[in-house]
C-alpha cells in the first residue's frame, strides 16, 4: 500500500512515463533556473533590439518591446506552471473531500450532492471562468477561483464510484465491525486505497488548468501585465504573427511539450492502474 | 423510463435557471459601466443607464430579465442599440453550428474508425501509433493547433484561405483545429472499450457460432462500445462551442463565438448574458438529449430505470 513505491517501480518499468518524467523534469528545472540566471530579465524593455530574429544571444529572439523571449517564455512557464498546480491541488481536495462523503454517505446525501454535482457540470465550465475573472478582476488569484468553479467534478465522480465500491469490500466490513468510526474507516482505510485512482486524476487535472489558463489569457481575459504566462506571451505575439512568427511559435512548442509530457505520464499510470486491476 | 426522462428534465430545467442567476448576477459584479467610453461625461453614463433600468434595485432588474428570457426576449445590445441580442443569435448561430455539426461529425467518424482499426489490428505498430498520436493530439491546445495551421497552410503554402467561411474550402482548416482533440479522445475511449468488450464471453460465443469478424464486430461489440462515444457528444458540444471563441477570432469567421469575445471587450452586458445563457442552453439540451439517448438505446440502463 505504499504510493510512492508504486509509483517508482511504475516509472522505471515503463518507458513512456520515464520520457514524461524526465521532459517535464528538465522543463521544471528550466522554469526556475532561467529567470534566475539567464542575463537578460523578462519584463525589461530595451528599444535597441526590438524584434530581433532567433540567434545564440536570444535564443528564442526578441518581442516588439525589446524583451528577451526565451527569459519571457520561462518566466511564463513557470507562472502557468504554479496556476495550474494550485488549481489542481484546490480541485483534487474539493472533489476528493466532496466525492468520498457523497460516496460513504450514500442514499438521499448522495442523491442531492450528485445533482448538485450534475448541475453546475452541465454548464460549460469555460463560460462561468471567463465571466468570473471579469467580475475579480485579472490575475492569477481569480484565474485559480475561476479554474475551481467547476474543475472538482470529474474527480468528485470518480472518487465516488471508487468509495462506494471499495465501502462494500469485507475489509470495510470488518473495520465497521471492529466498531471503528466512519470518519476514521473512510479516511484511514478506503481513500488509501484510491490514492492511485486520485494521483491519475490529479495528474490530469494540472494540463487542464493549464490549457484553460492559456486560452483564457489568449482571449484576453487572463493575467495582466508585467506579469506573463505563456497564454499571455502567445497573445501579445499574435499582432505580428505573420512577420514574427518565431515570437509566437516558441511559447506555443514550450506549452504543448508541458502538456504532451503532463498527458503521457497521466495515461502511462492510467493504463498501469488498469493492468494492475486486471490482473 | 417515463419516470427517469421526467427527472432528467427536471435537472435541465434546474440547470437552465442556475445558468440564468448565476450569469445575471457575475455580469453585474463586471467593474465599469458599459456605456464608461472615452470622454463621456458621467451626466451621460448615467443618464443612460437610468434609461436602461441599470439604476433599478438589482433584485428587479433580475426578476424583469427573468420575465423576459422566459418569453424569449434577450433584451437589446448595449453597443447596437438597433440590434437585439436575438438577432444577433440568429445572425452569428447559424455559422458558429455549421461549423461546430461539421467539426463533431468528422470528430466522431474518424475517431470511432481509428479506434476500431486500434483495437483489431494485429500489428502492434498500428495499435501503438494510433495511441501515441492520439495522446499527441490531445496535448495540442485548439488554439496552437489553430493559429499553426493558419501560419502554415495558408500564410506559408496558401492552400487554404485565411479569413471567412464561404466555400468548403473555408471549413477545413477551422474544422481540423477543433476537431483534433475530440477526435483523439473519441478513438482513445472507442479503441479501449471495444478492445475490452472483444474480450467478453458473448464475442467468444458468436465466434463459437461460426460468425465472421466483421460481424461480430459491427452488429456486436460496435454496438456497445458506441454508448461511451455518444455520451461523450455532450462534452465535446461544449468544447466546440468554447473553442469556437478563439477558432474563430483566428480565422475571422463571423460567428457566435467571436461575437462573444468582442461582447466581453466592449462590456456589452446584455450580449454577454445573452450569449451565455444561449451557449450554456444549447450545451445543457445537447447533453439532455445524448442522456436520454443513451438510456433508450441501452436495454439495460433501460431495464435499471424502469425497475424491471
Amino acid at each position: 500500500m505504499n504510493v510512492q513505491k508504486d509509483v517508482a517501480r511504475l516509472v522505471r518499468g515503463n518507458r513512456q512515463a520515464l520520457a514524461g518524467c524526465v521532459i517535464l523534469g528538465v522543463w521544471i528545472l528550466l522554469a526556475i533556473l532561467v529567470p534566475l540566471f539567464w542575463p537578460w530579465s523578462y519584463s525589461e524593455q530595451n528599444a535597441g533590439i526590438q524584434n530581433q530574429a532567433i540567434s545564440l544571444t536570444h535564443l528564442f529572439g526578441t518581442d516588439k518591446f525589446g524583451r528577451d523571449i526565451f527569459a519571457r517564455v520561462w518566466y511564463g512557464a513557470g507562472i502557468s506552471l504554479l496556476i495550474g498546480i494550485a488549481s489542481a491541488l484546490v480541485n483534487g481536495c474539493v472533489g476528493v473531500l466532496y466525492g468520498a462523503s457523497a460516496g460513504y454517505a450514500g442514499k438521499y446525501v448522495d442523491m442531492v450532492m450528485m445533482r448538485i454535482a450534475d448541475i453546475i457540470s452541465s454548464i460549460p465550465s469555460m463560460l462561468y471562468v471567463i465571466l468570473i475573472t471579469l467580475a475579480a478582476g485579472a490575475g492569477a488569484g481569480s484565474m485559480i477561483l475561476g479554474l475551481c468553479v467547476a474543475g472538482w467534478i470529474d474527480m468528485a465522480r470518480i472518487v465516488r464510484g471508487e468509495i462506494q465500491r471499495l465501502k462494500e469490500t469485507d475489509f470495510a466490513a470488518a473495520a465497521r465491525m471492529e466498531g471503528i468510526p466512519r470518519i476514521r474507516i473512510l479516511l484511514r482505510h478506503l481513500l488509501p486505497n484510491a490514492a492511485g485512482l486520485i494521483l491519475v486524476n490529479l495528474i490530469f487535472l494540472i494540463p487542464q488548468a493549464i490549457f484553460t489558463e492559456a486560452f483564457l489569457s489568449f482571449l484576453g481575459v487572463g493575467l495582466e501585465p508585467p506579469a506573463a504566462s505563456l497564454g499571455t506571451i502567445i497573445q501579445e505575439a499574435r499582432s505580428q504573427m505573420l512577420v514574427y512568427p518565431n515570437q509566437m511559435v516558441c511559447p506555443l512548442v514550450v506549452l504543448c511539450v508541458m502538456l504532451l509530457a503532463l498527458n503521457a505520464v497521466g495515461t502511462a499510470i492510467e493504463g498501469q492502474l488498469r493492468r494492475g486491476k486486471n490482473e | 423510463m417515463i419516470a427517469y426522462t421526467l427527472k432528467r428534465l427536471a435537472t435541465g430545467i434546474v440547470s437552465l435557471f442556475v445558468l440564468a442567476t448565476v450569469t445575471f448576477f457575475l455580469v453585474r459584479l463586471i467593474p465599469g459601466s458599459p456605456f464608461q467610453n472615452g470622454g463621456v461625461s458621467t451626466q451621460v453614463v448615467e443618464a443612460v443607464e437610468e434609461e436602461y433600468g441599470l439604476k433599478e434595485p438589482l433584485l428587479d432588474q433580475y426578476l424583469t430579465y427573468m420575465g423576459n428570457l422566459v418569453q424569449g426576449d434577450l433584451g437589446v445590445s448595449y453597443q447596437e442599440p438597433d440590434t437585439t441580442v436575438a438577432e444577433i443569435i440568429g445572425r452569428t448561430w447559424p455559422v458558429t453550428a455549421s461549423l461546430g455539426l461539421v467539426a463533431l461529425l468528422a470528430s466522431v467518424f474518424l475517431g470511432t474508425g481509428l479506434g476500431i482499426l486500434k483495437a483489431v489490428s494485429k500489428k502492434k505498430a498500428v495499435r501503438e501509433g494510433i495511441a501515441a498520436g492520439g495522446m499527441l493530439l490531445a496535448g495540442i491546445p485548439n488554439f496552437a493547433a489553430a493559429i499553426l495551421l493558419l501560419l502554415v497552410f495558408s500564410v506559408k503554402l496558401r492552400w487554404f484561405p485565411s479569413a471567412g467561411l464561404l466555400t468548403p474550402a473555408h471549413y477545413v482548416l477551422p474544422m481540423i483545429s477543433l476537431m483534433i482533440y475530440p477526435m483523439a479522445v473519441i478513438s482513445r475511449l472507442t479503441g479501449n472499450t471495444l478492445a475490452s468488450e472483444m474480450g467478453k464471453q458473448y464475442v467468444l460465443f458468436a465466434r463459437a457460432k461460426g460468425l465472421g469478424k466483421g460481424r461480430i464486430l459491427f452488429t456486436h461489440a460496435l454496438k456497445n462500445a458506441w454508448i461511451p462515444v455518444l455520451n461523450y457528444v455532450g462534452p465535446v458540444s461544449a468544447f466546440l462551442l468554447t473553442g469556437s471563441f478563439v477558432v474563430e477570432s483566428i480565422f475571422t469567421i463571423p460567428g457566435l463565438g467571436r461575437e462573444f469575445v468582442s461582447s466581453i471587450t466592449n462590456r456589452d452586458y446584455t450580449l454577454i448574458l445573452g450569449l451565455t445563457v444561449f451557449m450554456g442552453t444549447v450545451v445543457i439540451l445537447v447533453n439532455l438529449v445524448t442522456d436520454l439517448v443513451c438510456t433508450w438505446m441501452d436495454p439495460r440502463m433501460r431495464r435499471a430505470y424502469s425497475g424491471k
